[in-house]
């Protein structure tokens, strides 16, 4: 539901029921409607079966990746004597998303809740809710979520009478983008710097602290207690017939140019075409949607045809040339500059590049004076070409795939934009050259 | 890219990057207790490191050379490493900023929405030579910020701690005059 919108038919509110909701923010009222009463089967059942569930269920990881949650949960071996941990990715910070925010916002318990499960799943006594600094109200929710919870015996050392020890902390970030890529979180979280960490070794062999870690998406852990009280099946139930693999609903955030932007939960594989312009209200009056990101500004940009026969799936947004990532849908239409739009993408990355790597450090920098160079109408035809040779030392060569990310929206753009690069490198400015002095 | 074009702030010419006078330590009394209670939920004193600069900043607006200082010395971390920390992440200030530190969001899906027409406005309003540079009366910082998470209600921008949505160009003046 995407607030402050009323919920629209044809979604599936699950995850987002209580958005807007200000009596569901706080701990009695979240009881009321049904909260905590997943915990509470969780922790009279053993970790293996409800890591069962979970992989069953098809959940699969909301924060970009889309790595089954059951199986990334099973990576953690019990009884190998070390402490393990959780770590909530709460960075949202992938320009076009703003669900997470929503999450913790209307539903900090919630929140609390699949943290407390999701810790207890993977043999950890703690959970650390990793959120990013510019999210204040977010913080502010979560901290009276977790101090209520501890107040009421749900979390501690004694959570919820079972005498099994649950902890769930609040990390407040700093500003840094690349601090929701998952190494630089524990990085970030240690007190570090955060830069990524070559992988492997993989978190759950030596994550934070050194310690088997997992991490998983705030999306991805409020779904788990919906699938606790009603099973694998009933999740499984939420996708198109014809793609068992991508299963349940998810947020999509939607923003830019449309009529009605905000967050809408729909099942995986609902038509993007009718979510555009039926759910969110189509273009602004006069306008046409001109290119479409489906997935957060680090994935492939799409063309309005290729958009309007995509399955919002896992596979379906693939097998049209994107990806689904994080669910973050950004709208440029016909009134814009979409080179300027690119160059502004790449300026992003080219700030938050951690610079560890050189392919990252400078080509992010190089990209984005070279499209600034073209929207400010000094390009020529060879940029396009360095551009796309750029691009291609930034693919598959860096510790993480910011690098990756910035060429994506730059290389798609050139491949099915070409003309509106063209188009101002022609129009080129006619600098006057002194005359020569004799 | 200029600095102020990547978000940066600059510091005003005649300030240091050491608070003026003899330096008073933030973690007394309650603040203390407070990094103490945070000392049990990590396994390591490092882990307390943004945490514990949080409260600098909380306290006296900005981090001092001499705050990096204090919090090195409770956390057994060198000078050295806390300022390479504190470098790391944009939203430590290290040096004062105007009592109205305003972060407007610019990236593309607030760009597309008309972000840069807020900030022009902003600076208008303000008195702010330029963005990063704080008005000649101290009141106000206007900076660029990258993505802050809020892609639907453009256009979001933070003064200080708060989060305010949907601004335009129209409302700028009667924002500006509701923070005092």
């Amino acid at each position: 539901m995407g607030f402050p919108h009323t919920p629209h038919e044809r979604e599936t509110l699950v995850l987002s029921k209580y958005f807007g909701d200000t009596d569901a923010i706080g701990l009695d009222g979240w009881r009321k409607r049904g909260g905590y009463v997943a915990l509470e089967q969780a922790l009279k059942m053993t970790p293996a079966e409800i890591v069962g569930i979970v992989k069953e269920s098809g959940l699969r990881g909301r924060g970009g990746a889309g790595f089954p949650t059951g199986v990334k949960w099973s990576f953690m071996k019990p009884g190998d004597g070390k402490p393990h941990y959780l770590c909530c990715n709460a960075d949202e910070s992938e320009p076009g998303t703003f669900k997470d925010r929503e999450i913790m916002r209307w539903t900090p318990h919630a929140l609390v809740e699949g943290c407390a499960i999701g810790a207890y799943a993977i043999g950890a006594e703690v959970a650390y809710v990793y959120i990013r600094g510019e999210y204040t109200e977010a913080l502010d929710k979560m901290n009276a979520a977790c101090k209520e919870a501890y107040a009421a015996g749900i979390l501690g050392t004694n959570a919820m009478g079972t005498g099994k020890t649950v902890h769930v902390y609040v990390h407040k970030g700093a500003g840094a983008y690349i601090c929701g890529e998952e190494t630089a979180l524990m990085n970030s979280l240690e007190g570090r710097r955060g830069n990524p960490r070559i992988k492997p070794p993989f978190p759950a062999v030596a994550g934070l602290f050194g310690q088997p870690t997992t991490i998983n998406n705030v999306e991805t852990l409020v779904a788990v207690p919906h699938i606790l009280t009603n099973g694998a099946e009933w999740y499984k139930k939420f996708g198109r017939p014809d793609n068992p693999k991508s299963t349940g609903t998810k947020l999509f955030s939607v923003c830019g140019n449309i009529q009605k932007p905000g967050n809408y939960e729909v099942t995986l594989g609902f038509p993007f075409k009718d979510f555009l312009y039926d759910l969110c209200g189509g273009p602004l009056p006069g306008r046409q949607f001109k290119a479409i990101i489906p997935g957060g500004i680090s994935v492939p940009i799409q063309t309005r045809e290729e958009a309007e026969n995509t399955p919002m799936d896992y596979e379906g947004f693939v097998a049209n040339g994107t990806m689904l990532g994080s669910g973050g849908v950004i709208i440029i239409d016909d009134a814009q500059n979409l080179v300027k739009q690119i160059a502004r993408a790449a300026r992003f990355f080219a700030h938050e590049s951690c610079a560890q790597c050189t392919q990252c450090r400078e080509g992010t920098a190089w990209t984005t004076k070279i499209l600034e160079r073209i929207v400010a109408g000094d390009g020529t035809h060879e940029d396009l070409d360095t551009l796309l040779e750029i691009g291609e030392n930034m693919t598959g060569k860096t510790i993480c795939v910011l690098s990756d990310s910035c060429a994506t929206p730059v290389t798609s753009g050139i491949q099915k934009f070409r003309g509106d690069f063209e188009a101002l490198i022609k129009r080129k400015k006619v600098h006057m050259v002194p005359a020569q002095v004799a | 890219m200029t600095h102020s074009e990547m978000g940066g702030v600059r510091a005003p010419g005649d300030v240091a990057h050491a608070e003026h006078g003899s330096y008073t330590p933030v973690f007394t009394g309650e603040r203390r207790k407070e990094l103490d209670e945070l000392f049990t939920r990590y396994p390591t004193k490092m882990a307390t490191l943004l945490p514990a600069l949080w409260i600098v900043q909380e306290e006296r607006g900005w981090v001092s050379s001499e705050g990096m200082a204090e919090v090195a010395e409770l956390l057994e971390l060198t000078p050295a490493y806390v300022k390479g920390v504190v470098t790391f992440y944009t939203m430590y200030h290290q040096h004062p900023v105007g009592r109205h530190f305003i972060q407007v969001c610019t990236t593309s899906p607030c760009n597309v929405c008309g972000a840069e027409d807020v900030v022009n406005a902003l600076l208008r309003h303000t008195g702010c030579e330029e963005l990063g540079v704080t008005s000649p009366d101290g009141k106000y910082t206007v900076i660029e910020v990258e993505c802050l998470g809020a892609c639907g209600f453009n256009t979001p921008l933070m003064v200080n701690e708060k989060f305010i949505e949907s601004v335009t160009p129209a409302t700028v003046p009667a924002l500006l005059a509701s923070l005092g």
